[in-house]
């Protein structure tokens, strides 16, 4: 059988030296991208986007060839997450540009800053099916914070500065941009940059005085309140401020899985995660509080469980940088719009110190971590002592990256974060495979960093091909695959609320030292409790990628847990 | 549900391409729901203004609100809701008609609807009535016994009594 191509049949043409040519919208995008400062691009190449890989090498940035484009959506996230600069990915038109779709949604769901550019068909062909079209921004119009058709080289300048605009701007999210052959192949020069004016796009970053006025009287006559820190601390780069703002209040702070690293795990007024998974004593916090302050979080049902019987007693101040978030899942008693930081700051300016002594005591009653230990009752090795052990021996300094499922909750758990920005997980979304790829674009934008990918056995089949791209960039990546032989998190839900019916949730894998071979990265399995910490020693010996297997306890269950759409008062806090 | 009423909103988009596909997307998404939607240009040149008439709690209300100024072309969203509105659409009604019932049907339309007759064939009349959107439903209503084969309805448009103004001006919005 002949198998035909036709992907780069017509395009085919003798073409002059690329420095013969004259400009084109191709190198008009790159010199474009290079004035946002772009300086890693993750990618694959296909038909529509071949001009731009033309002239790419012409051009001083990096381009990462990744194995599968998820892989770059999720790397770029993983990039921007770990640098606060946005990330960008690159994708032909048709399959290049779909491959892309969960790693935008992903981005798209936790407020990440992302640049996926997207090859198109000639603008002559488009509307008619033809070869890899792909209608991709109507795809992906709910998944991005704005995208862009461009039609003319004359559009490329303004429109990727509009993009990263948007992108890096008010409540950050994923921009798209899709580029048309024809535009990428037209001649055109780069026009000087134009100040950004975007009629309906204003965001408020400084908050109404009124507003934190409101907020302060309430917090002065609170007894029992409580912050409740989320992403938009980080993103708006206010831990120092919160620090302040909680110690001169003395108000305890609990975390999102998002806000993990945005106020020190190990400070004394740190209540840990809050939430489905989280500490008790945080939850009982919730529960009890008469003033919650949801900073740069949203509320969302992982937090709250059952709306109507989330914080009780509480009346709730509330700061987002998004007036959307406001009043969408909880009622509000004070909405302040606007940026994290500078609400923290006019706080600051506005309250005096306060003191409860009385509430700090009693959440301390309360405070009791989720049982660990060396040894499950099995006498097999605990994942939970696998992220303690992790968690001591890197000093608490790595940049942690983890996929979706239980291990992500026993990292969220067990690895304390006292650094902002080295917690990075796939939190709205909740995407199996992110781990990996995310790693990946953490090494290329921090490669001073030691990174950690703590994924399961379930997640890192999804994404494992990214193994290639690691080594192919000696990205110092350390993979800690935490092997429970099962989808756990979903297993868990089966055991708890299904009659132990696990159905299609035991999940085979291959030998991952065979894979680790095959790709020549080093690689150790551990299975009991006296190897983890040498083999966590070996792995950060070496100096580039390397694998470790933890063949954990198979039925071991996160606590504690209030099960969706549940209320504190339904806590499982631990096995039955 | 209680609170739940019908909300005018007045909403000026920049017109461009693709804009009542986000604003459409976003309510299908988000599960609001829309009774009707009208469009066209504003009196600013590369405004368009849209009327949408939605059912919801004062809340979903404001939720709508807010996510409509998400998008980015969504220059300026007011809810007019309220006594001092005038609310018009305009339908076309094809209804069947012989001999017998022509008269009466001419009667009801002009007398009571003060509705004009645009077309009549042997065995059909076309009315074109204005008005707001509950009259034109009651006419409907009235006529439905004589076999109606068509209705065409543009959907409510709306503007407020007096002085008051939703409007803005591109370059205050740009300032
Ligand atoms: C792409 C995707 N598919 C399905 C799910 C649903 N899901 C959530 S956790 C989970 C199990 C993950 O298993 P594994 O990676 O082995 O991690 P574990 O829970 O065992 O630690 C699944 C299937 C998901 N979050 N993402
Ligand atoms: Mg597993």
């Amino acid at each position: 059988m002949v198998v035909q191509t036709n992907e780069t049949e017509t395009d085919r043409r003798a073409e002059p030296t690329p420095a013969a040519r004259p400009s084109n919208g191709a190198r008009v995008l790159c010199r474009a991208l290079q004035r946002e400062g772009v300086r890693v691009i993750f990618g694959y190449p296909g038909g529509a986007v071949i001009p731009l890989y033309d002239v790419l090498p012409e051009f001083d940035i990096h381009h990462v060839l990744v194995r599968h484009e998820q892989g770059a959506a999720h790397a770029a996230d993983g990039y921007a997450r770990a640098t606060g600069r946005p990330g960008v990915c690159l994708a032909t038109s048709g399959p290049g540009a779909t491959n892309l779709v969960t790693g935008i949604a992903t981005a798209m769901l936790d407020s990440i800053p992302l640049v996926a550019i997207t090859g198109q068909v000639p603008q002559a062909v488009i509307g008619t099916d033809a070869f890899q079209e792909i209608d991709i921004t109507g795809i992906t119009l709910p998944i991005t914070k704005h995208n862009f058709v461009v039609r003319r080289v004359a559009d490329i300048g303004p429109t990727i500065q509009q993009a990263f605009h948007l992108a890096t701007t008010g409540r950050p999210g994923p921009v798209l941009v899709d580029v048309p052959k024809d535009v990428l192949l037209a001649e055109g020069e780069l026009a000087p940059p134009e100040p950004v004016q975007l009629l309906g796009y204003r965001p408020t970053i400084v908050p109404h005085r009124r507003q934190i006025r409101r907020a302060a009287e309430v917090l002065r006559a609170a007894q029992r309140p409580l912050i409740l820190a989320g992403h938009g601390i980080l993103i708006s780069g206010a831990t120092e401020e919160l620090v302040r703002f909680a110690e001169r209040t003395q108000i305890p702070v609990g975390l999102t899985l998002l806000g993990i690293g945005g106020f020190p795990g190990s400070h004394p007024l740190c209540l840990g995660m809050v939430g489905m998974h989280g500490f008790a004593h945080a939850n009982r916090a919730i529960h009890e509080a008469d003033v919650i302050v949801g900073i740069g979080m949203r509320f969302d049902d992982r937090v709250t469980g059952r709306v109507s019987e989330f914080a009780p007693r509480a009346q709730i101040i509330h700061i987002d940088i998004d007036p959307a978030e406001i009043g969408k899942n909880v009622e509000t008693a004070v909405p302040v719009v606007g940026d994290a930081r500078e609400a923290l700051l006019a706080l600051l300016d506005e309250l005096e110190p306060l003191r409860h002594d009385d509430w700090l005591a009693q959440i301390a009653s309360w405070r009791k971590r989720p049982a660990s230990g060396p040894v499950a009752p099995t006498g097999e090795l605990a994942p939970q002592y696998v992220v303690e052990r992790l968690h001591a021996l890197t000093e608490g300094r790595a940049i942690v990256t983890t996929d979706v499922g239980q291990h992500q909750m026993w990292a969220a758990q067990f690895y304390t974060c006292d650094i902002p920005h080295q917690w990075i997980t796939s939190g709205g979304l909740g995407t199996m495979g992110f781990g990996v790829p995310a790693a990946m674009g953490v090494a290329l934008g921090r490669p001073d960093a030691e990174v950690w990918a703590v994924v399961g056995d379930g997640g890192v089949q999804m994404t494992m091909f990214e193994f290639g791209t690691i080594v192919q960039e000696r990205a110092p990546v350390h993979i800690a695959i935490i092997n429970n032989g099962y989808l756990g998190m979903v297993r868990q839900w089966q055991e708890l609320f299904h009659n132990r019916n696990y159905s299609e949730t035991p999940i085979s894998s291959p030998d991952y030292m065979l894979i680790a071979q095959a790709y020549g990265i080093p690689g150790r399995r551990v299975t009991r409790p006296e190897e983890v910490d040498d083999a966590i020693r070996w792995a950060r010996s070496i100096d580039g990628p390397t694998l470790l297997e933890f063949v954990v306890n198979q039925e071991e269950n996160v606590y504690p847990m209030i099960p969706s759409g549940g209320s504190i008062r339904d806590m499982i806090e631990e096995e039955a | 549900m209680e609170g739940v009423r019908r909300h005018t909103l007045v909403v000026l988009v920049e017109d461009r391409p693709g804009v009542m596909n986000r604003v459409m997307s976003l309510f299908r998404q988000r599960g609001f729901n829309v009774d009707s939607i009208a469009v066209g240009h504003s009196e600013q040149p590369g405004l368009s203004r849209m009327t949408l008439v939605v059912q919801g709690d004062d809340r979903t209300v404001e939720q709508v609100t807010k996510q409509l100024y998400k998008l980015l072309e969504v220059i300026k969203v007011t809810d007019v809701t309220g006594e001092n509105l005038i609310q018009r659409e305009l339908a076309l009604v094809k209804v069947a008609a012989n001999e017998r019932t022509r008269g009466d049907i001419m009667r009801l339309v002009s007398e009571v609807y003060r509705a004009r007759i645009v077309d009549a064939a042997p065995d059909t009349l076309v009315i074109e009535v204005t008005g707001p959107s509950e009259k034109i439903d009651s006419l409907i209503t009235l006529i439905r016994p004589y076999g109606i084969k068509e209705v065409a309805r543009t959907g409510c448009v709306a503007i407020e009594r007096g002085s008051g103004s939703v409007a803005v001006r591109v370059e205050d919005a740009v300032a």
